[in-house]
């Protein structure tokens, strides 16, 4: 087994991981370093300034409702999309008729899979697109023609869903849970297939509701599953930046009307690249950088639970 | 509840007498207070089925509309079905990004299958100082959002440029390349755990033969990881097809002269954009369309593949 053993390993790894260290791993490491600096991304020419940058971030008031922003998606984002993937997780798995047949989904449980995960296969630029479309501020918009055939709202004055500052950060949040409900129901799903038919019967045959099943069987055994689905979505919603750069209002990568849709990512990118302050904005990136890993080990901790192996 | 014969999925209820009470007793528990849950709950999926299918199909129906129609009402049906604005949009560029997409995608989807089975391969089978450093490199890559790599990614790209023009901005050879080193801690980390799992007497077996470390791999360890490497493989395409920052930021054209590279995602925006200024939204949607199109067909053959694919991706 030894025979040239190391000539070998060398020669599968030095390509993907001189590839990884030029591109991935330098250019973040280079961002931590930018962030101690006033560089303008322009030139080269830059100077140490220490921690000014981030003294200054936390006086920077758009920052500030930026951060605001994405601490209202981390707190709406993960729970809407992780109740509506459950519901419909256990409605198609668990949730059919028990009957004689045993435990299984709803009828056209396949369906609804096929149909609810297909968002997540199409791009940013495409929901991007394709949403500008439906809140449209005219009748035109689907949105707004529902609502007007519905009689909601009157013709006349149709909602400025992207340009009307209580809406257009929900609007965006909308676009979020409508494209990733499908990913975590799917999520889900696998895990509650690896739970035994047979507890699920145990507890039909002792006389249990579906309301029961659901809160005493499989939500404790899916805790983990749950669990990782929540670092996902709080990881998305601390980034969101395709979504709200390409769909609200705002001159440089959206963030309007007057900042009400403003996330840091955004914040990040106007800064980096329209007002030329890299090093301002590389500052941002690590603040970023380091919420999300205090986010993602904090819910992992405090999530923790016994595993229940079965 | 005065039925459950359309609910119930397997086993028909036994037909009972005229006489005999039309509820059985015992089967029924399970759903019992589901009455009205069920009701709800079906109409919720069905409600949910229409919301993702809906906007979908209303911008297939917007690309046969015309553009008064479309501004006019959400409800109006097209009056002629005509394929202009396909046309429009095909030769307004849609033809020349999907062009640009796929030869960065097959480069792309290549060799990062590749160099991620290579590189996962060894750190997963062999023994060596360093093995753990690199595998924890190559994971902690997954975490960050590329953007924060972004300027320190653009400047190193130009760099390349200036080594050969080949590898710059706006180069098929750079986006490529880019693209595989950003997919790599995903490919690595997902292979990784799979080579682990298959069995070792094979391998040994073959090494007992005189087969060469390279050879091993190639012929005996890469066809046993197949269903692995078909689910990430899955899981690139669809990645790349869809990225957007990356392409946006490496593959504007740098001077007036330079061909337009842009990929699919990235000239969908352009096309917004110009048909928004020439008003000319049923040729945006065709253009829609024509991008969801190949995705569509691609995910409804191989569902399950794609969503095993990703989340057993997730899971590990």
């Amino acid at each position: 087994m030894r025979h040239r053993k190391y000539p070998f390993i060398v020669g599968f790894l030095i390509i993907p991981v001189v590839l990884y260290v030029v591109l991935v791993i330098w250019p973040y490491l280079q961002t931590f370093g930018y962030s101690l600096t006033d560089w303008s991304g322009a030139s080269q020419t830059m100077h140490f300034i220490g921690l000014r940058n981030y003294t200054q971030l936390f006086g920077d008031s758009v920052f500030r409702t930026a951060l605001l922003h994405n601490m209202l998606l981390l707190l709406v984002l993960p729970v809407v999309t992780i109740l509506l993937a459950l519901f419909f997780a256990f409605m198609l798995n668990v949730g059919g008729r028990g009957g004689t047949g045993g435990v299984q989904g709803v009828r056209g449980a396949g369906f609804y899979k096929v149909v609810f995960f297909f968002p997540q296969v199409l791009s940013v630029a495409i929901l991007s697109v394709l949403f500008q479309a439906v809140y449209r501020t005219d009748q035109g918009g689907l949105l707004n023609g529902v609502l007007v055939k519905l009689g909601v709202e009157s013709a006349d004055h149709p909602w400025q869903w992207l340009a009307d500052p209580n809406f257009t950060l929900w609007c965006v949040m909308g676009v979020l849970v409508w494209s990733g409900v499908g990913f975590y129901l799917v999520l889900f799903s696998a895990a509650m297939q690896s739970i035994p038919r047979d507890i699920y019967e145990a507890a039909l045959l002792d006389g249990a509701k579906r309301t029961q099943t659901f809160f005493t069987i499989t939500l404790p055994l899916l805790w983990e599953t749950v669990q990782t689905a929540w670092v996902y979505l709080a990881i998305a919603a601390m980034d969101a930046f395709a979504l709200v750069s390409t769909m609200t209002p705002g001159a440089y990568y959206g963030g309007g009307p007057n900042y009400h849709s403003e996330v840091m990512s955004t914040y990040l990118m106007r800064n980096f690249i329209t007002f030329g302050k890299a090093g301002y904005a590389c500052a941002m990136g690590v603040v970023i950088f380091f919420i999300t890993l205090i986010l993602s080990v904090v819910s992992l901790r405090v999530t923790r639970r016994e595993r229940i192996e079965y | 509840m005065t039925t459950n014969t359309d609910l119930t999925t397997e086993v028909p209820a036994p037909r009972d007498s005229p006489a005999a009470p039309r509820r059985p007793a015992k089967e029924q528990r399970f759903a019992d207070g589901g009455g009205v849950l069920n009701v709800f709950s079906h109409g919720f999926l069905a409600l949910w089925a229409v919301m993702i299918i809906a906007p979908l199909v209303w911008i297939v129906l917007g690309s046969f509309k015309t553009d008064a129609q479309i501004g006019g009402s959400a409800w109006s049906w097209p009056a002629h079905w005509g394929f202009s604005a396909f046309s429009y949009a095909w030769h307004q560029g849609i033809a020349n990004y999907f062009a640009n997409t796929l030869i960065v995608l097959v480069g792309s989807v290549t060799l990062t299958m590749l160099l991620g089975a290579m590189a996962a391969y060894v750190l997963a089978r062999y023994e060596f100082p360093g093995n753990r450093v690199i595998y924890f490199f190559f994971v902690a890559g997954a975490m960050f959002p590329v953007y924060l790599a972004l300027v320190p990614l653009f400047f190193m790209v130009k760099n390349l440029g200036q080594i050969s023009p080949l590898l710059g901005l706006n180069s098929y050879l750079g986006l490529i390349l880019v693209y595989v080193a950003y997919s790599l801690p995903f490919t690595v980390f997902f292979l990784y755990s799979f080579f682990r799992s298959l069995p070792t007497a094979v391998h040994e077996a073959a090494m007992i033969d005189g087969c060469s470390h390279t050879r091993a791999f190639f012929q005996v360890m890469v066809p046993m990881a197949k269903s692995g490497l078909i689910s990430v493989g899955i899981f690139n395409v669809l990645g790349q097809w869809n990225q957007y920052l990356l392409p946006v930021t490496l593959m504007q054209q740098q001077h007036g002269g330079d061909p337009d590279r842009s990929v699919l995602t990235q000239g969908l925006l352009n096309l917004a954009q110009q048909t928004g200024y020439a008003s000319n939204f049923p040729a945006l949607f065709a253009g829609m369309t024509i991008a969801m199109l190949p995705v569509l067909v691609v995910y409804l053959s191989f569902q399950r593949q794609v969503q095993a694919g990703l989340t057993s991706a997730t899971l590990k």
